[in-house]
């Protein structure tokens, strides 16, 4: 039916795109200067502006940052699940599995989705229909991807709700999201996510809406599940003892950016950032009982009104003179690790006021008027 | 790993296990059976006292329109009054009285059921079609379509009713019932089409729909299979209502002698008849049409009372 159009807005790359080389054979999915902007009536926010990062295949790695950060956006954008118009994809590649995602047409994008890429959502009470048993909708999910009778379809769903820890799946499958408590729902969605063995899995923010009895074991079976079946795992959460326990590498993000990178034991014990070691130490059993608890002071910029030079500037207490006026790109400090802040050049290497170009412009702040 | 941040996660639980533990209660909920929406919408419906009655009431009168010609004590067509002045006051031969015609009052309620209920139901089913096609339509494209097809309802609601009926009375010939029903339901198919676009925006956003799109099934599937089932609550709710506004209407517009023939007998003709039969006593002309007009839309409102509490997706049993 011609008149039902694509939810997701049409693909935002056109046509004679100019992509970079692929990335190496072993890497699944490498981000290259992605940009995701949404225009809404009061300007335009930049949620991802400019991040990088890779991905191996059957690795872990971490997106860590606050609310607001762009780690979701990050991710909905890998899925192409940002709805645009608000949202535009303004620059970067995607390269998954050796294709560049972005310039793939929307039919293409969906045979992606589900089959070699799959989500797990945040909320798993809102994230199943209510109107169909969890088993019709796992065996939607095969049916979506694979040319099998309905049957199988089912019995594929039946299969993946036991390996997912559910007792008596049979029977399972056939109740409806309501009779589920939000564990079982939550190991419904990972059923439905791995259901046809994908290559990465992104998870945002899994555990989030959940008991904390329950997360342990949702993080657990996400953990199992990964190693199972080999799957990359992109993990998505604001919580670092999360990270520490779930996976290899770890990105920060902050105001749109990764700040840091690197395994997630180097970076938890020697934060590099001064907005990661703000974050360590402001955990709360870091501090002895009776004590003032540390605080990170100073709010998240504005979106509209992003500081001209590094992002954490405001905040930062390390704060020095290339700070205001220039926005530190990643830079290697050693092997495997990347941190964004002038603390880590070389006097040398760091830019004066005498510089004329800034090295990343200010975020475009017009108003583009109601829409 | 010795990290300098404590693991919530592993110290709140000795032993995460892949399988679930019993705190999440699995074994308690066995016996229950399972219920999908719809039947637990239906369970709801059945505690509703009001909506029971409303729906006992409502069978009856639809009961009395199929099979009340036939047992009806005298042919509609038959003048068995005693042709007083103002007609019979009722009695135990004529249970409603008599008109001034002399006709049986009580078999024209009966025989006027059938047209009364029909308007309102084909008329209703026929703005409920078009509503849903096209409030699925616009609320699942959006941009242009959506645009188009909202201001064509804005067109529709208007075209003044009266004037339109007027026209079909002239051009269809007065006193059509299929006229009368293409009128109510082309008219007021607005209606239901913004109430099923406003459900298909907000679904839209829901995360059961993100999360279908996230599984790469199609948009097609997405919005006949995700998004219009849950639509559809609402919506039955206000056809029920709309079904009684209907009926109401239809006495209305027959009243004015623009609706079904006055040599039908319909409740809104018989109300028709009446006029004036207040000043000079013969008050059962129009009571008994009346009463039998009320009793319809009142039972079909608490049953639609009784549809918006059983389809609230809030309500729990």
């Amino acid at each position: 039916m011609s008149t039902v159009v694509d939810l997701n807005g049409e693909s935002p790359a056109a046509e004679g795109r100019t992509v970079g080389p692929p990335p190496a054979a072993d890497v699944l999915l490498e981000v290259r200067g992605l940009k995701t902007y949404f225009h809404v009536m009061d300007g335009t926010v930049a949620a991802v502006d400019g991040v990088d990062f890779q991905l191996k295949r059957g690795e872990t790695l971490g997106l860590v940052g606050e609310s607001g950060c762009g780690k979701s956006v990050t991710s909905l954008t890998i899925m192409r699940l940002v709805d645009i118009p608000p949202g535009e994809i303004v620059a970067g590649e995607v390269w998954f599995d050796g294709r560049e995602i972005l310039s793939l047409p929307m039919a293409e994008m969906r045979k992606i989705r589900g089959a070699d890429m799959s989500m797990i959502f945040q909320e798993p009470m809102t994230s199943l229909n209510p109107v169909f048993t969890v088993g019709n909708q796992i065996a939607e999910a095969v049916k979506a991807h694979r040319p099998v009778s309905n049957r199988e379809a089912w019995n594929r769903g039946v299969e993946m709700l036991a390996a997912v820890g559910i007792p008596a799946p049979e029977r399972r499958a056939k109740q409806y999201p309501h009779e589920l408590s939000g564990g079982m729902r939550q190991r419904v969605m990972i059923a439905m996510a791995l259901s046809c063995d994908p290559k990465l899995v992104i998870a945002d923010e899994p555990t989030t809406a959940l008991d904390v009895t329950i997360q342990a074991q949702i993080l657990e079976l996400i953990k199992a599940m990964q190693e199972r079946t080999g799957a990359a795992l992109l993990l998505i959460t604001h919580d670092l003892a999360v990270v520490a326990e779930t996976v290899q590498r770890m990105a920060v993000m902050y105001a749109g950016k990764i700040v840091e990178t690197g395994t997630a034991e180097d970076v938890l014990l020697d934060p590099k950032h001064p907005y990661t070691q703000g974050l360590i130490t402001s955990i709360p059993s870091n501090v002895p009982r009776g004590q003032r608890l540390n605080v990170i002071r100073g709010t998240v910029p504005n979106p509209f009104r992003m500081p001209a030079g590094c992002r954490f500037e405001p905040r930062c207490p390390l704060v020095f003179e290339p700070c205001r006026d220039f926005d530190p790109p990643l830079r290697t400090t050693d092997l495997d690790r990347r941190a964004a802040c002038w603390l880590h050049y070389p006097p040398s290497e760091r830019p004066t006021v005498s510089d004329v170009a800034v090295p990343s412009a200010p975020v475009r702040t017009e108003r583009v008027g109601k829409r | 790993m010795t990290l300098p941040i404590q693991s919530s996660v592993a110290a709140e639980t000795g032993n995460p296990s892949i399988e679930p533990g019993p705190q999440e209660g699995v074994d308690v909920e066995v016996s229950l059976e399972s219920l999908s929406q719809w039947q637990l919408a239906l369970r709801r419906f059945l505690r509703h006292r009001m909506a029971l009655v409303g729906l006992a009431v409502f069978s009856a009168i639809i009961l009395i329109a199929i099979i009340g010609p036939i047992v009806a004590p005298y042919n509609p067509l038959d003048i068995p009054g005693a042709r007083l002045e103002g007609g019979d006051p009722p009695s135990l031969q004529h249970l409603f009285g008599t008109d001034d015609a002399g006709r049986d009052v009580f078999t024209n309620v009966i025989n006027g059921a059938h047209i009364s209920l029909a308007v309102g139901l084909f008329s209703t089913l026929i703005a409920g079609i078009i509503g849903v096609i096209v409030g699925a339509i616009a609320g699942a494209a959006g941009g242009f379509t959506d645009n188009l097809l909202m201001r064509i309802v804005d067109v529709t609601f208007a075209v003044p009713l009266l004037f339109l009926i007027l026209v079909a009375a002239v051009f269809f010939g007065q006193g059509s019932m299929i006229a009368l029903i293409l009128v109510f339901g082309l008219l007021q198919w607005g209606l239901i089409a913004r109430l099923v676009r406003a459900q298909f925006l907000s679904l839209r956003e829901t995360d059961f729909v993100e999360a279908a799109r996230a599984v790469g099934v199609s948009n097609l599937r997405i919005t006949f299979r995700h998004i219009l089932p849950n639509a559809l609550g609402p919506v039955i709710v206000v056809l029920t209502l709309l079904m009684a506004s209907n009926i109401v209407l239809e006495a209305f517009v027959s009243f004015l002698n623009f609706g079904i023939a006055p040599t039908e007998a319909t409740w809104g003709n018989a109300l028709s008849n009446s006029q004036g039969a207040m000043e000079d006593g013969n008050w059962w002309w129009a009571f008994f049409p009346g009463m039998a007009i009320a009793l319809t839309v009142i039972s079909i409102n608490f049953i639609g009372d009784g549809l918006h509490d059983a389809l609230d997706p809030r309500a729990r049993l």
